[in-house]
């Protein structure tokens, strides 16, 4: 009997990225290498942006001579018997640990750390994205030799795709007996986009070779402008707040003078000040600086001043033309997707015209459908430049002062509470996440926040009402409809009707 | 034409004797089947054999030199009637399909050419879509071999068991004037490999000879008397010659060793498996050498009871290896040891799981349970390695990743639509088909109730004939329509006065499969007849409310679904959605695009964007889309926590988070970009003008910012 094994390989891909290639090559420079190759793949449905798994044997093809036998290869690969597991993506490289595939005493597993996010963290109506470190801490420990790092941007970086980083990523890991020109043999062979996949190759050897896994964030956003003459302010902001809250305090106040004025910035800091008074020191202000970067989200309310503002910025144009990839100097143009109702130009017009405005309903059949607006024209620009000329008359809309009133009301509520219970307080601080957004999102966000509030005040201020309001936040989040947090808190209302 | 191009693989058919064929499953069947000597080949796509299809498709001009008939079935039904051509001629024939699924569509002509018998060697090449990544009821077409008394091949998944199966399957099928079936695995289809190739032949008959010299022969038609002769033929002659024919053509391997208490009958399709698990257990090498003795069934029906008690006579137990329920082969051989009076202890489903595939891990336990029961010797010598479970945390990470509509896929709008319908009145029942359409029941959509099979969408809701408050909505696509569903869907609506909803989809290809065409798709097809509009064919049928709209255009759509619902009128309302499917659109446009670019032509391109200052982080745009291409990354804002919207590079520009950001009002984040390349004089001109003015504005109010900016 031989104890020569088969080298077994398998590609852990998404639909589309590229994982038949990757296998293809293994197998075109296998062969080449004087090996017997076998793979195998399951596309199906899979193939439509599901996960996909190629399985790749390879036998030394002198030792099937020399035994006049030809091996029996496996279709698919077994727990504990996997050589090398390719992961083109980070969450495919956790679900082969958790399928078994990545074994401590065999296997090399080279994965991209990039995520390529599933659909329920997509369409979650909050955060709903999994934790890449469990996955991390799991390569680590499952993985004889890790190899991981961001390839995908490694790929982008070198104009290619992933499946040439990978290639890289294995030839550079030096798991299978083969020399780096085989390798790129290969890819010259196939003719096609060579040198990017060259380029690409290279990346993903050299950062292999290295062996150091690395893991990539989202870039940080570059600092923004300098301020000018603003110093004062924020001299005073600086002294009159402790500075475990100044962080976000500035960052608040910042974005506040952005959206209005610096006398905005003042009104801000007048608002925080009396919850500063009900902290505590020892608490380390943490309910200040959860406030600060709650109040600032809401006094900074998304209405259609700010969004024509931003639309037609400069730094907007910029960024567009750099996601779209346009060249220096090449023509692009936007369009958005406007629907404004008669419900905003009532709220960004002054008070006493703006509630005139709403009650003329007949006006609703002028904004049913929705506008499309070329920003990057002249009509479509000046129209959106006008509206944000609003900016200064907004202190006098007719929603500015309802949301002053509400943010008032919810401010008195923490403060009060600061006192008595420190987490409720901090629980009723979080709600306003829940406003966000436009029309019918908003509705619903300041529904759901309303209807906490009101079984807050039934629920008065015991020990477990923090938790309480902290489920029905989550319950706020499930679901699009409202059902699971009215199911919340019905159970809540008789339970406490009960008692 | 499909998806995939086969054009480059197809010559590869061109070997000659000895030469190494390398290259895919299916493609080595094909290779087969004109060393055979084949007169004519059908079939239908579907997975695993949609490769197959498009091989034949592609490698028609191959086929045309050697005189060999190729079609592109209507459907599996109609696949098994064509090899009616065999039943009186000596004319081999091939046909193929994915199985169960299209097994039963093509059962009525399966069991009648089953009863005629044949002449010809008649092949039935099945996907047997069972195990991981399948999409369909997970069944065995062993069932069907045993009623109709169709012999089954199983053999070993390596390319030149294959490729000797289809030579030897059409010899059998000659020998036992039955045909039979060759069954094929998912892994087993798409397997690279190699095998020594021979000369393709000519059919020794062809299906002109056929033509110009008809036989009829009464025996052979299902009709009494003879169909009671036949049942009497299949029992007295049929079934003796294959098993003579099996025994001398030593069809089943003895594989292993030929000593031992202990042995193993396994499936031939599972052989390699097996003998990875005994490998991992230390009882075998990588040549498959194992001192324990193995029964391999390349031929699973029909069982030869004298090979069956031969292997077990000598034995205290054996391990059945045989994948999937109900334990046909399992009952058979206690029965044949039980007649022969042989104790030998027959232990199959005791320690492998009845139903689930038999995967390398399932094999290697069940495997080690059986020996550990009836020969722990053999197992002292080999210490097991335990690997420890991977870890349970990693199970509330990783997420499932479920298939979907791909980017820019016509079909996603219709049930935003049908989303934002059920947000005004409430959920109805919608009866689906089989497609990329079925994606709706997966997340975002969660759209529909049952699905019972392909075409069979609107036959799916006819019960729902109430005069209820709501109304039931069928789904169908232009795949299903063709296949049956004209009849059995809309046919059977129309007769039966039914009111119900149907929308169907016309995406101009039979998609999910792997973009065949079909009747009514909109290229010209060199060997085929296409532009058949369903419109005229639904007219025809007698359907009277008919609508046709753009898929893209939501708006639109949500409001004629709503007007179908409210319909006063008798009769079926039909909705034809047509867009082309995306994948084969990019296909087409992808290198005239290219090239355009390239003779320095004036091209657009679109595509979508999100801001992501003013994008809020409730993802309500993800929730009503799902394309892949529209995802989420770390919101750039240090106040905001929750991730936002991002529409990658991918975006093909379809227009439907437009369409959708508009008919559901959402926020106003989204943007379409339009990027201009080679631009004109005029082109030019525009920009600068707007350039410089838009320029002068911003400037200044970047300026008033900076003056209030802290």
């Amino acid at each position: 009997m031989t104890s020569v094994r088969p080298i077994t390989i398998s590609i852990n891909a998404l639909g589309g990225q590229g994982g038949g290639v990757l296998a293809e090559w293994i197998v075109e420079m296998a062969e080449a290498e004087g090996y017997i190759a076998q793979s195998t793949s399951i596309p199906g449905v899979a193939q439509r942006t599901g996960a996909t798994v190629y399985c790749v044997e390879l036998f030394p093809k002198a030792m099937a001579e020399e035994a006049g036998k030809e091996p029996v290869l496996a279709l698919m690969p077994v727990p504990g018997d996997v050589d090398i597991v390719i992961a083109s993506e980070w969450m495919e490289a956790g679900r082969a640990i958790q399928r078994g595939f990545v074994t401590p005493n065999e296997t090399t597993l080279i994965a991209s750390t990039h995520r390529d996010y599933t659909i329920s963290e997509k369409s979650a109506m909050g955060d709903g994205i999994a934790d890449a470190d469990i996955i991390a801490e799991n390569a680590k420990k499952y993985a004889r030799r890790l190899i991981a790092f961001d390839m995908d941007s490694a790929a982008r970086s070198a104009g290619s795709v992933i499946s040439s980083v990978l290639f890289g990523g294995l030839a550079g890991a030096g798991a299978l007996p083969f020399p780096r020109e085989a390798y790129e043999d290969v890819i010259r062979h196939g003719g096609r986009m060579v040198e990017e996949n060259l380029k690409g190759f290279a990346r993903g050897y050299a950062a292999a070779s290295g062996a150091e896994i690395e893991m990539y964030g989202d870039e940080p956003e570059a600092q923004r402008a300098g301020a000018r003459g603003g110093e004062n302010l924020v001299r005073t902001l600086r002294r009159d707040f402790p500075h475990q809250v100044q962080d976000m305090l500035l960052e608040g106040a910042r974005r506040l003078a952005d959206y209005q004025d610096r006398k905005y910035v003042v009104e801000y800091a007048d608002r925080l000040k009396p919850i500063l008074s009900a902290d505590h020191k020892d608490l380390q202000y943490r309910l200040t600086r959860e406030v600060a970067r709650h109040l600032a989200l809401w006094m900074s309310y998304e209405d259609t001043v700010r969004v024509a503002d931003l639309k037609t910025r400069a730094s907007r144009t910029e960024r567009v033309r750099d996601e779209v990839r346009a060249a220096p100097g090449q023509i692009i143009y936007t369009r958005e997707f406007m629907h404004p109702r008669l419900e905003e130009i009532r709220d960004m017009l002054p008070r006493p015209i703006g509630a005139l405005v709403g009650r003329m309903t007949f006006l609703n059949g002028l904004f049913r459908r929705g506008r499309k607006i070329s920003t990057m024209k002249l009509s479509g620009f000046l129209m959106l430049r006008m509206v944000a000329a609003f900016r200064p008359t907004r202190r006098w809309s007719y929603r500015h002062r309802h949301e002053m009133l509400a943010i008032d009301t919810w401010l008195n509520r923490i403060a009060t509470l600061a006192e008595v219970n420190y987490d409720l307080a901090m629980e009723i601080t979080k709600c306003q996440g829940l406003i966000k957004g436009y029309g019918d999102t908003h509705e619903r966000g300041m529904r759901s926040f309303n209807a906490i509030m009101e079984t807050v005040d039934k629920l008065g201020d015991g020990n477990n009402v923090a938790d309480q309001v902290r489920a029905l936040r989550k319950a706020a989040l499930a679901d699009e409809s409202g059902k699971v947090l009215a199911m919340e808190l019905e159970k809540i209302n008789s339970h406490s009707a009960a008692a | 034409m499909a998806e995939r191009s086969f054009a480059k693989e197809v010559e590869k058919l061109r070997a000659g004797n000895g030469e190494n064929f390398r290259g895919e499953g299916i493609l080595a069947v094909t290779k087969a089947l004109l060393q055979s000597g084949v007169s004519y080949v059908g079939g239908y796509q579907g997975a695993p054999i949609s490769h197959l299809m498009d091989v034949l498709s592609d490698a028609q001009g191959i086929l045309g030199e050697l005189g060999v008939h190729f079609e592109a079935s209507a459907s599996e039904a109609s696949a098994a009637a064509m090899l009616a051509a065999s039943v009186n001629y000596p004319l081999r024939g091939a046909v193929t399909w994915k199985s169960t699924v299209g097994t039963n569509v093509a059962s009525d002509a399966l069991a009648n050419v089953a009863s005629s018998g044949v002449t010809g060697g008649a092949l039935v090449i099945i996907g047997e879509d069972y195990g991981e990544g399948s999409s369909i009821m997970q069944e065995r077409s062993h069932a069907f071999a045993m009623k109709s008394q169709i012999w089954l091949l199983d053999p070993r998944p390596n390319l030149q068991s294959i490729v000797d199966a289809v030579e030897t399957g059409f010899e059998l099928s000659e020998a036992s004037n039955t045909p039979v079936m060759l069954e094929l695995r998912i892994r087993a289809c798409h397997v690279y490999g190699h095998f020594t190739a021979k000369d393709n032949k000519r059919p020794e008959f062809t299906v002109r000879e056929a033509m110009e010299n008809p036989v009829r022969d009464t025996e052979r038609i299902v009709l009494p008397p003879a169909n009671f002769a036949h049942e009497q033929e299949k029992i007295a002659s049929r079934w003796p010659k294959a098993v003579d024919f099996i025994l001398k053509h030593k069809l089943n391997e003895f594989l292993g060793g030929a000593m031992g208490d202990v042995g193993i009958i396994v499936q031939g399709g599972l052989y390699n498996t097996l003998i990875r698990a005994l490998e991992l257990l230390g009882l075998a090498d990588s040549f498959g050498e194992t001192d324990i003795p193995i029964y391999c069934l390349n031929v699973t029906y029909p069982l030869i009871p004298e090979e069956i008690n031969g292997f077990c006579a000598d034995k205290k137990a054996i391990l059945l290896v045989e994948e999937g329920q109900p334990d046909y082969i399992e009952q058979a051989v206690n029965t044949y040891l039980r007649k022969a009076d042989l104790q030998t202890k027959v232990i199959g489903k005791d320690v492998l799981p009845m139903a689930g595939e038999y995967t390398g891990q399932v094999m290697k336990e069940g495997l080690r349970a059986f020996i550990e029961q009836q020969a722990p010797e053999l197992l002292d010598k080999f210490p097991t390695v335990n690997i420890s479970a991977p870890p349970a945390e990693l199970n509330d990470t990783v997420l499932p990743r479920p298939a979907g509509f791909c980017i820019g896929c016509p079909e996603r709008p219709i049930f935003t639509a049908m989303k934002l319908v059920e947000r005004e009145l409430g959920n109805f029942h919608v009866s689906c088909d089989i497609g990329c359409h079925l994606f709706s029941i997966l997340p975002p959509f969660n759209i529909g109730n049952t699905t019972m099979g392909y075409g069979l969408g609107a036959a799916g809701a006819s019960a729902f004939a109430s005069d209820a408050s709501k109304r039931a909505v069928a789904v169908m696509g232009d795949g299903g329509f063709w296949h049956n569903g004209l009849t059995s869907g809309v046919g059977n609506a129309v007769f039966n006065n039914s009111d119900n909803v149907l929308l169907l989809v016309d995406n101009n290809y039979s998609a999910a499969t792997g973009g065949q065409d079909i009747l009514s798709s909109r290229a010209d097809n060199p060997t085929k007849s296409t532009r058949h509009p369903i419109q005229k064919a639904l007219r025809g049928l007698g359907v009277n409310w008919l609508k046709t709209v753009r898929t893209y255009d939501v708006t639109t759509v949500r409001d004629i679904l709503r007007e179908a619902i409210a319909s006063k009128e008798k009769g079926p309302k039909v909705i034809v959605a047509e867009g082309e499917c995306m994948l084969n659109r990019q296909r087409r446009e992808k290198p005239i695009v290219r090239k355009m670019m390239k003779n320095g032509e004036r091209v657009v391109r679109t595509r979508f964007g999100v801001d992501p200052d003013t994008c809020t982080g409730d993802h309500a745009c993800i929730r009503l889309s799902g394309c892949p291409s529209l995802t989420i990354k770390p919101n750039p804002d240090p106040l905001k926590t929750d991730p936002i919207a991002h529409v990658n590079n991918d975006c093909v520009g379809c227009g439907h988070c437009g369409e959708v950001s508009h008919a559901a009002v959402l926020c106003p984040s989204f943007y379409e970009a339009e990027i201009i390349y080679n631009p004109g004089v005029w082109d030019q001109f525009k920009a600068g003008i707007r350039r410089s003015v838009i320029g002068f504005f911003q400037s200044l109010a970047d300026r008033r910012r900076v003056a209030r900016a802290l």
